[in-house]
């Protein structure tokens, strides 16, 4: 008699990189609204060097890409490789390993960065002391997910996991090729690598960033929780084998795009072009398999908000995939370069694609985790409405002040001078695109209702209270109601219950 | 310009990595199927406990 395997996934990690995902989801996109303001009122400042837009401006950066992004690869990854490989993670120490010491990891770049002790490569910020600890966690990590692989009961290795596999090894090369540098104290470095060589390095590293650290891991999650949010499996699962070793064999080459126009030999600069045109065919190609997966489940769409998040992820990475072959051509360059197009760009990426899919994979995950259902998708769908404004209002203010710079900068005189010599001209004809972006910083409050989810699942007996509402109340009558319901709970459960849940 | 030269051979020691898994994969029968696996995701484990 053959005897049943019993084996337990471990889901304590999972949930801890989830509530990590959330606090720096919110603390780093914080902080990008407090820049965002200092650009409309220099004088929040404060005039404290430690709060000024340089200081703080990495500190966003790295916060929402290592921090909210960073974490929100290691929930999904730990979630998925568990179960796609139906084995628990390889090493527990290693597991909390790797959540501790990133938290720490995080925290040290946000002491350090605001006291100014900067590397100086862009997303690739911190002193050496941090970057030692970044490899060495990331080879925890590692160690981790391939000892999980090899100990898997499954044989075949699902395309999620193989992005998983790309990501780990390119970061890798990656983090040690752009740090490689010289310790003169404690805290300060200088790169091996001077001028344009320099600049290389850090563009072949800032573009593979993006495209290791912000692309190929979330393509993974969306291989495995498109699919389960909505219950059907992926449209063709060959075209995502091509999608992957296509797009891992292409992403590479593509970071002198970085450096047009600049002293990087012309060969260069077209190589980087040639391979950024040509990405399109696989990100195009995983777009479509994710969006054709929902073939005959847009009914669905309608109503389900997790796969709302999803639809509108895969889209603007459908959309920021082709953009960015378009400003990579040298013409469309040199309008966008240097301005605030560039910013817009990153952008739709950063908000729709990583924050829409790690937003629509924890409202599916945590409910899960907690063995519990959705407080209110009303919540959720609030949540989505909102965040896709937020979007617009980020992006497309800042496309408009992008195009507008760059024609005032190019505008001449008859006689052939700058007709708009002085930068701060262009500075103050954009402060209303500046002001606009700052109303699509509503994108992060009700990431809120993430919490909330979480928190609801202890007050759920107290739930069928609320279904016995009717439909339509007068305010006075919810006035009423809140105080009614104004028990244990506290006032807030009272004021939730009669004017937000749908009865 | 040293560094191109640097990273053209990095780069091409990564690809040329993935191309041994691409070959393994092939060789080892990973892509015999390419449609059950997609299914195979969707079906869960009763959950027994949380730990």
């Amino acid at each position: 008699m053959a005897q049943v395997e019993k084996f337990h996934y471990d889901n304590a990690i999972v949930r801890n990189f989830a509530y990590a995902t959330m606090i720096w989801g919110l603390v780093g996109m914080l902080v990008g609204l407090i820049i965002a303001l200092q650009l409309i009122f220099p004088q929040l400042n404060l005039g404290i060097a430690e709060v000024s837009y340089g200081r703080l401006r990495p500190l966003h950066t790295n916060a929402v890409i290592f921090a909210f992004v960073g974490n929100g690869i290691f929930t999904g990854v730990y979630y998925s490789l568990q179960r796609l490989l139906k084995a628990r993670m390889f090493s527990k120490v290693l597991s909390n390993f790797h959540f501790w010491g990133w938290q720490a990891i995080i925290v040290a770049a946000a002491l350090t960065l605001p006291l100014g002790l900067t590397s100086l490569h862009e997303y690739a910020e911190l002193e050496w002391p941090i970057d030692l600890a970044i490899a060495l966690v990331w080879i925890g990590f590692g160690i981790n997910m391939f000892g999980t692989i090899l100990k898997r009961r499954e044989n075949h290795l699902y395309v999620a996991i193989w992005f998983y596999i790309a990501t780990w090894v390119t970061v890798t090369v990656l983090h040690v090729g752009n740090n490689l540098e010289l310790p003169v104290s404690a805290f300060k470095s200088y790169p091996v690598f001077a001028g344009v060589q320099d600049a290389l390095i850090q563009w072949w590293y800032g573009h593979n960033a993006v495209a290791f650290f912000l692309t190929t891991p979330y393509l993974g999650l969306m291989y495995y929780f498109l699919p389960k949010a909505a219950n059907r499996p992926v449209y063709s699962y060959k075209l995502s084998i091509i999608h992957f070793w296509a797009l891992i064999f292409i992403y590479i080459w593509a970071g002198p795009h970085h450096l047009l126009y600049t002293s990087l030999p012309d060969w260069a600069q077209s190589l980087g072009t040639v391979f950024s045109v040509m990405l399109i065919a696989p990100s195009w190609g995983g777009m479509l398999n994710g969006l054709l997966t929902l073939r005959g489940a847009w009914d669905r769409v309608r109503q389900d908000p997790i796969l709302k998040f999803m639809v509108v992820a895969v889209t603007a990475y459908g959309m920021s995939t082709f953009e960015g072959p378009m400003l990579s051509l040298k013409s469309v360059n040199a309008i966008s370069h240097f301005t605030d197009w560039t910013i817009g760009h990153v952008h739709i990426g950063a908000l729709g694609w990583n924050g829409f899919l790690t937003f629509g994979m924890l409202y599916w995950l945590i409910p899960r985790l907690f063995s519990t259902k959705l407080y209110s998708e009303k919540l959720a769908n609030t949540h989505f409405w909102i965040g896709t404004l937020g979007i617009m209002f980020y992006a497309i203010p800042l496309y408009w002040a992008g195009w507008t710079q760059s024609l005032m900068w190019k505008e001449f005189t008859p006689d052939g001078f700058l007709k708009y010599g002085n930068f701060l001209e262009t500075v103050t004809q954009i402060l209303p695109m500046y002001a606009m972006r700052v109303v699509g910083g509503t994108y992060i409050w009700p990431e809120i209702s993430l919490w909330y989810t979480i928190w609801s699942r202890r007050s759920a007996p107290a739930r069928s209270l609320a279904t016995k509402q009717p439909k339509r109340l007068h305010w006075l009558a919810r006035m009423a109601c809140t105080k009614a319901n104004t028990g244990t709970a506290g006032w807030k459960e009272g004021l939730f219950k009669c004017f937000y849940l749908r009865p | 310009m040293t560094v191109v030269f640097l990273l053209i051979l990095v780069s091409l020691v990564v690809a040329l990595g993935f191309l041994a898994a691409f070959l393994w994969a092939v060789r080892s029968g990973q892509y015999d199927d390419d449609y059950t696996p997609s299914v195979r995701i969707l079906f869960d484990e009763k959950q027994t406990e949380n730990d």
